[in-house]
């Protein structure tokens, strides 16, 4: 029983498998680069449906990031599968407490109230001199479910996981939003007051969606990690929690595929504009910003649906 | 005993300075219902056309305490200027759409203002120390202060006197006050709510530019300094109230004095203390300490 | 036989603003209340105060004997008591079918907890087209609830009410802001719909009209306070009633 979107994405993660052995390093890098980051704006995008935006997912893709390097660096573990399993844990330890205070908040004061925790994290990172201050450290992986990892193979294999990995969690996504939460989750967005008036909890249904957010951040993060075998701080810093706001922004909230290939367009913009003009990047992006959010309202078709007053 | 006198003096710098930022930022977002991302860059702005204004001055052989009057001119400049530029060629074009949505245009014009800045001033930091350094040091016990500081002192209360005086005194004033309470209202009673807009911007827009002119004598005039800026003008704001002035006071005071601990004590925490004790003040009371009273929805 | 809503002593003010002093009311099962009153004489505070959106001053309000004042309207509704609004409260973006199947889904998740299994999962979708019949809105499944017409918001409003299967319906001017030959139908569907299903119901309403035909009993209030309370045919001739609700003009036909 597979509607349009699950084809689709069957089909284009097949072509990614199968296209890896041929494929140059430097493409391979770009798409797991894109992909694992497109990860991160899938979570957003989740929010985006509840009628929240955060500007904070970068504390849970640094967080997955820090937390599958740790095990590296200060455990000594160097299998993927167990680095990636830490990355997506420790987010969801993290998103399950903070979510209890941010679930109480929307708007802008949700925005903020995320962007603040990220920075917090960016503070404590980047004092933290047994963590490599501001530069990061290095990440190594030598092996994934056990099996050791040919040198040289490296990048392909983090490609294919990022691929599966991605696949899948689109996949789920597609069917919870799809399922009576997704449904309910964009009636939150719409009106919370009466979803608390047909006796279900709003608050249960955010916190929820907050922690998928930050797992989806997290998973992104390890996989980040991994595939550029470097973390540092500037994963939490508010212009990496922009950029995914951007690309949620361009890709639009209406289809859980949207956020991969937004975050390919970008990642693939970004290569050309660090190459030919790396002081205009941020100009480019807020101009790029402003033309989408005034001519573009496809692509914000979730932000203009939010709880509105009574009419 | 000196640790602790420390401690508050500091700290009261360091409010005076939040608050001259957190003041624009509540005015613009309790009239107009926009949380302005690109305050903090309006703020760099300041910092760096005073930086350039005072060097041009100061190059000309001019007498140095005229580098004041420098200050005070980019301050005036930044405002004039960007205001009615970002407030009529931007932002009226929006009002209406959804408060998160104006979060984002705010944060693009951002995005685009520290680009404009490393373009025109390149991606060097300025040095302006000289004000700063004119006045010399007073001492406090076994403490020696820049008198500079007083000045950022005195600069803080008479700001907040003097809008404080405007909104309450004013019949302008009123009619802003007005328009905080109930837009739709205030302009069914005849109050050009138009015009109340333009002049809420400018006004915020100077603060933010007198925030940064004050600063730049105190440190090294560099890209990105707008960044944490707004991060802790929102903590101050959120803090005190989102739209009130008398908040923003108080939150800018408790702020500045658990920042100023934090970095006697235990630097490393910094930050976190600071965006802790806006958790907490949430926590007891979700709209912040001094907030208006919201209207029956059904 | 007990009554099956109690209002003790409620009072509710904002700063001089009296909205409620001393409401005593007593509400017998499977009955049908008419309030009346002007704007701002405190019938919405007194349906906000029940379905636990607001909280009094003082006074307490009992639903089958149980103290349910302080609690929330999430609560309020799993125990029993659902209503309307008078700006319908609808999910504008959603299609009219995925309004009322987010309300029957709610129901269907909880089965086991507060529902009593009143709806399961599979008839979700049976249920929910089974409702949008009884209802006549069939025409409007597929249209976003943003764009429909009042009376058909009106509708849907009330609909998805009376999806938690509720023992007391609170309408809250079910049939303002519909034109007027449309106002007798609304309420001929909305009664039948709960005939079947034992709901006591009161209703807010400015219409006297409406008032005559569906109540059994009326409360007229004024000021926050209860002025009069009896069959419609008393309460529509008394003199503070018109005085102070109805106007002295007013001819009622039975």
């Amino acid at each position: 029983m597979m509607d349009h979107t699950l084809r689709v994405l069957l089909g284009v993660a097949a072509l990614l498998l199968a296209g890896l052995p041929f494929m140059p390093q430097w493409l391979a890098f770009l798409i797991t680069l894109a992909l694992a980051r497109g990860l991160v704006v899938l979570g957003l995008v989740l929010l985006m449906r509840t009628g929240l935006v955060s500007f904070g997912q970068g504390l849970y893709y640094c967080l997955g990031a820090y937390a599958a390097a740790l095990l590296d660096h200060a455990a000594g573990i160097h299998d993927a599968a167990l680095m990636l399993l830490a990355a997506l844990l420790v987010p969801v330890v993290v998103a399950l407490v903070l979510g209890l205070l941010l679930a109480s908040y929307r708007g802008i004061f949700f925005a903020m109230l995320s962007l603040a925790f990220s920075m917090i994290v960016f503070g404590l990172l980047i004092k933290t001199s047994a963590l490599g201050s501001s530069d990061g450290f290095n990440v190594a992986t030598r092996s994934i479910f056990g099996i050791a990892i040919a040198d040289g193979y490296n990048g392909r294999v983090f490609m294919a996981a990022t691929v599966i990995l991605s696949g899948i969690a689109a996949g789920a996504l597609h069917h919870y939003l799809n399922s009576h939460l997704g449904r309910l989750s964009a009636a939150i967005r719409d009106n919370e007051l009466r979803v608390e008036y047909l006796g279900a909890s709003v608050r249960n249904v955010v916190h929820l969606n907050y922690v998928i957010a930050a797992a989806l951040g997290g998973i992104g993060g390890g996989l980040t990690a991994l595939a550029v075998g470097h973390i540092d701080p500037d994963m939490a810093y508010w212009t990496t929690s922009g950029e995914f706001v951007f690309v949620a922004v361009l890709s639009g909230t209406g289809n859980v595929l949207a956020p991969f290939f937004g975050s390919v367009i970008f990642e693939a913009i970004r290569t050309l504009a660090n190459q030919y003009a790396p002081n205009i990047w941020q100009m480019t992006l807020g101009l790029a910003m402003l033309a989408i959010i005034m001519f573009l309202p496809a692509g914000l078709w979730a932000l203009f649906r939010r709880k509105t007053r009574a009419a | 005993m000196s640790d602790l006198l420390a401690v508050v003096i500091d700290g009261i710098i360091y409010s005076s300075w939040l608050f001259i930022m957190a003041a624009g930022l509540t005015l613009i977002y309790g009239v107009m219902k926009i949380l302005n991302i690109a305050h903090g860059s309006l703020y760099a702005l300041g910092a760096y056309l005073s930086a350039s204004l005072v060097g041009w001055w100061l190059a000309g052989g001019h007498d140095p305490y005229g580098s004041y009057a420098m200050l005070a001119a980019a301050a005036l400049l930044v405002g004039l200027v960007m205001g009615p530029l970002l407030e009529r060629g931007l932002l009226r074009l929006m009002y209406g759409r959804d408060e998160v949505v104006l979060l984002l245009i705010t944060y693009a014009v951002f995005l685009i203002l520290e680009d404009v800045i490393k373009l025109v001033w390149g991606v060097d930091s300025l040095y302006v120390s000289q004000p700063y350094d004119l006045l010399g040091n007073f001492d406090i016990g076994e403490l020696s202060y820049p008198v500079y500081n007083v000045v950022l002192v005195g600069s803080a209360v008479v700001t907040g006197a003097a809008i404080a005086w405007a909104l309450h005194s004013t019949r302008h004033g009123k009619m802003l006050l007005a328009v905080i309470h109930d837009r739709e209202v205030s302009g069914a009673m005849g109050v050009n709510v138009d015009r109340v807009y333009l002049v809420t911007f400018t006004v915020g827009t100077m603060l933010a530019a007198i925030g940064g002119a004050v600063t730049a004598p105190t440190l090294a005039v560099s890209a990105g300094m707008g960044v944490e800026v707004i991060v802790l003008s929102f903590a101050v704001v959120v803090i005190g109230g989102l739209g009130s002035l008398g908040g923003a006071a108080l939150g800018a005071l408790i702020v500045g004095l658990v920042r100023s601990a934090a970095v006697h004590y235990w630097p490393a925490v910094e930050l976190f203390s600071v965006y802790s004790v806006m958790a907490m003040v949430l926590i007891a009371r979700p709209k912040g300490l001094f907030s208006t009273a919201e209207a029956r929805r059904i | 036989m007990s009554a099956i809503l109690e209002a003790q002593g409620l009072s509710k003010s904002f700063g001089a603003v009296i909205a409620a002093a001393d409401i005593n009311v007593s509400v017998a099962r499977d009955s049908v209340t008419g309030l009346i009153g002007s704007n701002g004489a405190g019938k919405t505070t007194f349906i906000n105060m029940v379905t636990g959106y607001m909280k009094p001053g003082a006074g307490t309000i009992r639903f089958d004997g149980h103290d349910i004042t302080p609690f929330t309207p999430r609560r309020i509704t799993q125990l029993g008591i659902a209503r309307s609004f008078q700006v319908p409260q609808l999910f504008n973006s959603l299609a009219v079918r995925d309004n009322l199947l987010a309300a029957v889904g709610i129901v269907a998740a909880a089965a086991t907890r507060w529902a009593h299994g009143a709806i399961t999962r599979e008839r979700a979708g049976a249920v929910t087209d089974e409702m949008l019949g009884r209802f006549g809105l069939d025409a409007y499944r597929d249209k976003p609830a943003g764009v429909l017409p009042e009376g058909v918001r009106k509708l849907l409003d009330i609909a998805m009410a009376l999806v938690v299967k509720p023992r007391i319906l609170l309408l809250d001017e079910p049939t303002s802001g519909v034109s007027a030959d449309e106002k007798f139908g609304i309420m001929d569907v909305v009664m039948s719909a709960v005939k079947s299903d034992r709901v006591t119901v009161m209703f807010v309403e400015h219409d006297m009209d409406i008032v005559n035909r569906y109540a059994q009993r009326v409360l007229a209030f004024y000021d926050g306070r209860i002025i009069a309370d009896g069959a419609p045919a008393t309460v529509l001739k008394d003199d503070e009633v018109r005085k102070y609700v109805i106007g002295e003009q007013l001819h009622v036909a039975r």
